[in-house]
């Protein structure tokens, strides 16, 4: 099996190279600066957010609508058994600093990642790797320990980029890749610079200089785009303010989907929410229409299951847990709890849990269950929820994409543990054929739903706002990134 | 004439948000844990006096549960500064010199060293975040506060003769203290006492406006504030109420602790101006 | 006073330990874990165990304080886990945003109040005194951070004159980052400035009712002359101590300040590394920010007794 995929991300950039303009650089409002620029050693998702396609690219990448595309691998050969990977690679690509890109930097990149004292945060995803041979300078062969259908999916990802061992050491200040732009310059606190690479393997970026610019507050983020100091804004985090750029003609607003199902994560282990009728009522408490309202000013969409809407496999399950808090009443009453009992909720920092929770505890409020919320930090989340189980109740949005596996794990926080769906998961990791799988999806998606493993809101969107002379823009974020290799100017 | 004046207002306006505290516990225009989202961000109206928040809560509800908060959490670290700082002061000034006055001198320093902010912030980081933290947080702050206050005008008194007379009587030190001492520094105690309250306010305000303060869905005024920050531009007026309400809170004490002192002790007034 | 100065020279040298003592303690003792945190929810466990090992921090906690502390003392603040750049140079860089943000507000405080309170003073009673008086105990009771927010609405969004937050860098001029600094220092000074009129005008007040004033008065200075000529200089030394206290007020309100206006300076970094448990940056920043504040005491401290030599003995 050979597959060539042409890069949607460059035929769009030689579409807008041929409207060169005069303004040729941007700067790009993001909210979180990155701690440092490894994006093979953090889960910082700000890293990715300046550097992924666009400084890092990997054997393989991520296209605007989440594809796997061709990316320093311009081809690869899979053997029949699916256990090894022959990639081709691109030859005269060059790592910023002028050495070249071969084989050898591949084979150090993996084994990198996949080592013992790794700190690579996605480390699971070079799990199932067996051994990397350079063949030639040009053809990698990869070995795995058993068929993984999604590891070219894998290898798309942030933390698999390729890296070179001679730049490797100071790359947390200095990240040195392979991609159209050129790093230059980072004011910590402030901005990174990044510059456009003339020696790129591919079609060279439309842009000369971009800036990234980190502006946490919101309402600084409002005042910088409104007096037009940026150009583009990526993740706009104040969602309450899209009318006033909607209604602005200086402006285009983009709103796109992404990968982060934002839950009502629940404590299967802990009484009263292991019993099902009781998870059932929470799912029927809570008015999902009124969450998106309320906490992301309408952006988002809501689900029934742990999926996302935009994927063609998505079931769509929001019926199994319409808003009904008489049912609610009476499931709970069912399950013993005629009076309501108290639980905690413990929110993490972003307004998505922070407001969504406020209004989660009033619905709850009213069916009489009692929650007594708690604003954490990331690193006490971690600590108490992720790590401790110690909560009833929590909300947040998982990000990755694809990743209803985690529900065949028993250990992961929500203490899921239903054999059934551990064998279909297992069914569906050795099964190639579209069809099953999409009937195998189909099934998982149904059991979580009706188990109400966890209470489902909506899939969170992102919001993009731009000049409206900015074109080539990715809508949504298959992956976290901002992909500038195809944004240009209008005249 | 302007004392007095100031007294009666301070006195008004004190009054005035403590009555409105009392009053939420029993009735409030609108009851605040139920959120209407589709009422959210309506500006001042004849139903809604000071308009609604963005979700649709009743603001003037918020401000008066929201008092109860501020006045809690300001009177019991008041109360911690006192209850420790007053036998600290006195326990030093009656050994005036000694070690143990040493001790509680650069105890004090230390406590001052550290803006109750950053008290705050690693108290929460280690319990999380929470109204008990911020009243332990600027409770703490008052510690030395009052202790200093006590030691410095216990000091003046201990050369007085009634004191002398006591000790010749055949009195200890700590009865001398608590029953000489104690009643002669109180009106000092009860000024600085209102102005660590209003203090206190405005300490809670700021730790609730950075999250570190009583957690959802107990309102407070600095959370209220903090709250609105991205909507500003929206709907001034969720930022304007709460502001307004600190502001008239922490002037009414100022002026009431203004008036205290003049009425209580005249020699003071030059301390505050 | 030598014996004076070497026995609050042990003192403040105790005080150093204890805090440093205090503040290791209640910092390590933060839960979360900063290798953890840096990795995210889809870690394994051997990965953190192996950051964990990169970042020192399998070493026993007495160790790291001695290590710790046996840096500062040399000016080796160590290395920040997340950001993995010296602790030095990042604090070296937050406080030129820091410094001269406490600078601006004090000098604007100063200048504001200087004439404000003497003007109160030399007119006591007079529509201006009162109306001093009046503005002066509504700005002490304005909370920094809401001024701060109106300011913003005013100046930010509403006219556009100045930006709603963040800080260019000194790189891109003086000027620039001058602007940037002008509403957050204006937000740290109202509150100052109405505390330190005050101060002003009731040490004017209570020199100008001293002897030495009545004496000067009757050798034919008139109310004027006698006000700047004599009682200004000695109403300085509560206002003086005044300034010195606003000073690590400052400090701390610009924690608050900075996250408003969020300006990457000494308080911002507390509060990020604080959540992001980078908790070596913590312990350097709170120590460096304790430190200024002892040490000012100690200066007023030894400034007072040489003043005042009878403080040597009752302190």
């Amino acid at each position: 099996m050979k597959i060539n995929l042409l890069s949607g991300v460059a035929a769009a950039a030689v579409f807008a190279a041929s409207f060169a303009h005069a303004q040729t650089s941007l700067t790009v409002g993001l909210q979180l600066e990155p701690p440092h620029l490894d994006p093979t050693s953090a889960a910082a998702g700000a890293i990715d957010q300046v550097l992924y396609s666009n400084v890092f690219e990997g054997l393989t990448r991520f296209g605007p609508d989440g594809s796997v595309n061709a990316g320093l691998a311009e081809s690869w050969d899979i053997s029949g058994d699916g256990l090894t990977y022959t990639f081709n690679l691109r030859s005269g690509v060059m790592f910023h600093d002028g050495t070249a890109m071969d084989a050898e930097d591949v084979v150090f990149s993996l084994d990198r990642a996949r080592a013992e004292d790794s700190a690579n945060a996605q480390k699971a995803l070079f799990a199932g790797i067996d051994s990397v041979e350079a063949v030639d300078p040009t053809t990698v062969k990869v070995t795995l320990s058993t068929a993984n259908g999604s590891f070219l999916f894998n290898m798309a990802w942030g933390d698999a980029v390729i890296v070179a061992p001679e730049s490797i050491e100071n790359i947390k200040t200095n990240p040195v890749g392979t991609g159209a732009f050129k790093f230059s310059n980072w004011v910590q606190g402030d901005q990174i610079e990044l510059v456009k690479n003339a020696d790129y393997w591919g079609t060279p970026a439309a842009l000369e200089a971009a800036t990234f610019k980190f502006i946490s507050d919101p309402t600084a983020a409002f005042a910088a785009m409104m007096a037009e100091d940026i150009d583009v804004f990526s993740g706009y985090p104040a969602p309450e303010n899209l009318p006033q750029f909607e209604a602005d003609g200086r402006f285009q607003v983009l709103v796109g989907s992404t990968e982060g199902e934002t839950i009502l994560s629940t404590n299967n282990k802990m009484p009263p929410f292991d019993d099902v009728r009781v998870r059932k009522a929470v799912a029927h408490a809570i008015d999902r229409q009124a969450i998106i309202d309320g906490a992301m000013f309408g952006l988002g969409t809501p689900i029934g299951s742990h999926f996302a809407p935009h994927n063609p496999d998505y079931l769509d399950l929001t019926g199994n847990s319409q808003y009904d808090p008489e049912l609610a009443r009476s499931l709970l009453a069912e399950a013993g709890y005629p009076d309501g009992f108290t639980t905690t909720l413990k929110l993490p920092p972003p307004s998505y849990a922070r407001r969504g929770g406020e209004i989660i505890a009033s619905q709850l409020r009213e069916v009489g269950i009692e929650t007594v919320i708690s604003n954490l930090e990331w690193a006490q989340w971690l600590e108490q929820v992720f790590r401790g189980y110690d909560f009833g109740l929590t909300i947040v949005s998982h990000t990755e994409p694809f990743d209803i596996g985690i529900y065949a794990r028993p250990e992961y926080y929500f203490q899921y543990d239903n054999p059934k769906f551990q064998a279909l998961m297992t069914d569906l990791n050795a099964e190639a054929d579209p069809a099953a799988r999409t009937a195998l999806i189909h099934q998982l998606q149904s059991i979580i739903s009706v188990d109400y493993v966890n209470g489902y809101l909506f899939q969170l969107a992102t919001p993009t706002i731009a000049k409206a002379g900015v074109q080539g823009l990715w809508q949504d974020a298959p992956t976290q990134a901002t992909d500038l290799t195809g944004v240009s100017w209008a005249n | 004439m302007i004392a007095s004046r100031n007294l009666w207002i301070g006195a008004a306006l004190t009054a005035g948000f403590a009555l409105a505290a009392l009053i939420s516990f029993i009735w409030v225009p609108y009851d605040i844990e139920t959120l209407n989202i589709a009422e959210r961000m309506k500006t001042p109206t004849g139903a809604h006096p000071l308009g609604t928040d963005h979700f649709g809560r009743d603001i003037l509800s918020m401000i008066m549960v929201g008092a109860r908060t501020s006045i809690a959490v300001a009177i019991v670290a008041v109360c911690i500064g006192m209850g420790f700082g007053v036998p600290l002061g006195l326990a030093a000034a009656s050994n005036r010199g000694s070690l143990l006055d040493e001790l509680i001198g650069r105890g004090n320093d230390l406590i001052f060293a550290f803006p109750s902010l950053l008290i705050a912030i690693l108290i929460t980081a280690n319990f999380g975040p929470s109204a008990v933290n911020a009243i332990i947080a600027i409770g703490i702050f008052n510690i030395p506060v009052f202790a200093r206050l006590t030691r410095g005008s216990a000091l003046s008194l201990w050369q007085r003769e009634f004191i002398l007379a006591a000790r010749v009587a055949g009195k200890g030190s700590a009865r001398i203290s608590i029953e000489h001492i104690l009643p002669n520094v109180l009106n000092l105690l009860i000024v600085q006492g209102t102005i660590q309250f209003s203090l206190g306010i405005l300490a809670e305000a700021s730790l609730s406006y950075v999250g570190l303060g009583a957690q959802p869905p107990v309102p407070s005024w600095g959370r209220m504030l903090a709250d609105s920050q991205t909507m500003i531009s929206l709907a001034p007026h969720l930022a304007l109420f709460p502001g307004l309400a600190i502001v008239l809170t922490v002037l009414g004490l100022n002026l009431l602790g203004d008036g205290l002192r003049d009425l209580l002790d005249p020699r003071l007034r030059r301390d505050r101006g | 006073m030598v014996r004076y100065v070497l026995k609050r020279l042990i003192s403040l040298a105790i005080s150093l330990v204890v805090a440093s003592v205090v503040i290791f303690a209640a910092i390590e003792v933060i839960p979360g874990d900063p290798a953890a945190f840096m990795l995210g929810i889809n870690a394994q466990p051997d990965t953190i165990a192996a950051l964990r090992e990169q970042l020192g921090l399998d070493v026993p906690m007495f160790q790291r304080y001695f290590n710790w502390v046996g840096g500062l003392l040399v000016g080796d603040f160590g290395t920040s886990y997340t950001y993995r750049t010296e602790v030095a140079d990042m604090i070296g860089e937050r406080l030129w945003i820091s410094l001269p943000l406490a600078l601006i507000a004090l000098t604007l405080s100063t200048l504001i109040a200087f004439p404000v309170g003497i003007l109160a003073a030399s007119r006591r009673g007079s529509v201006a005194d009162v109306t001093v008086m009046g503005v002066t105990q509504l700005g002490v009771a304005v909370p920094n951070f809401w001024f701060a927010m109106l300011m913003v609405l005013v100046f930010s969004i509403n006219l556009r004159w100045f930006s709603a937050g963040g800080f260019p860098g000194w790189d891109e001029g003086l000027f620039a980052g001058l602007k940037a600094l002008t509403l957050p220092a204006i937000s740290l000074a109202l509150p100052q400035a109405s505390i330190l009129a005050r101060v002003m005008r009731s040490a004017l007040l209570d020199t100008l009712g001293e002897d030495f004033m009545r004496t000067a008065r009757a050798k034919g200075l008139t109310r004027k002359q006698a006000l700047w000529r004599h009682a200004l200089r000695n109403a300085m030394i509560p206002v003086l101590t005044i300034i010195g206290l606003q000073f690590s007020f400052l400090m701390a309100g610009a924690i608050i300040i900075e996250n408003v206006f969020f300006l990457p300076g000494l308080g911002r970094l507390i509060f990020q590394s604080i959540s992001q448990r980078d908790l070596i940056v913590v312990e350097s920043v709170v120590m460096l920010l304790v430190f200024a504040v002892i040490l000012i005491n100690f200066a007023v401290d030894i400034a007072y007794a040489v003043v005042d030599p009878r403080l040597r003995r009752s302190q």
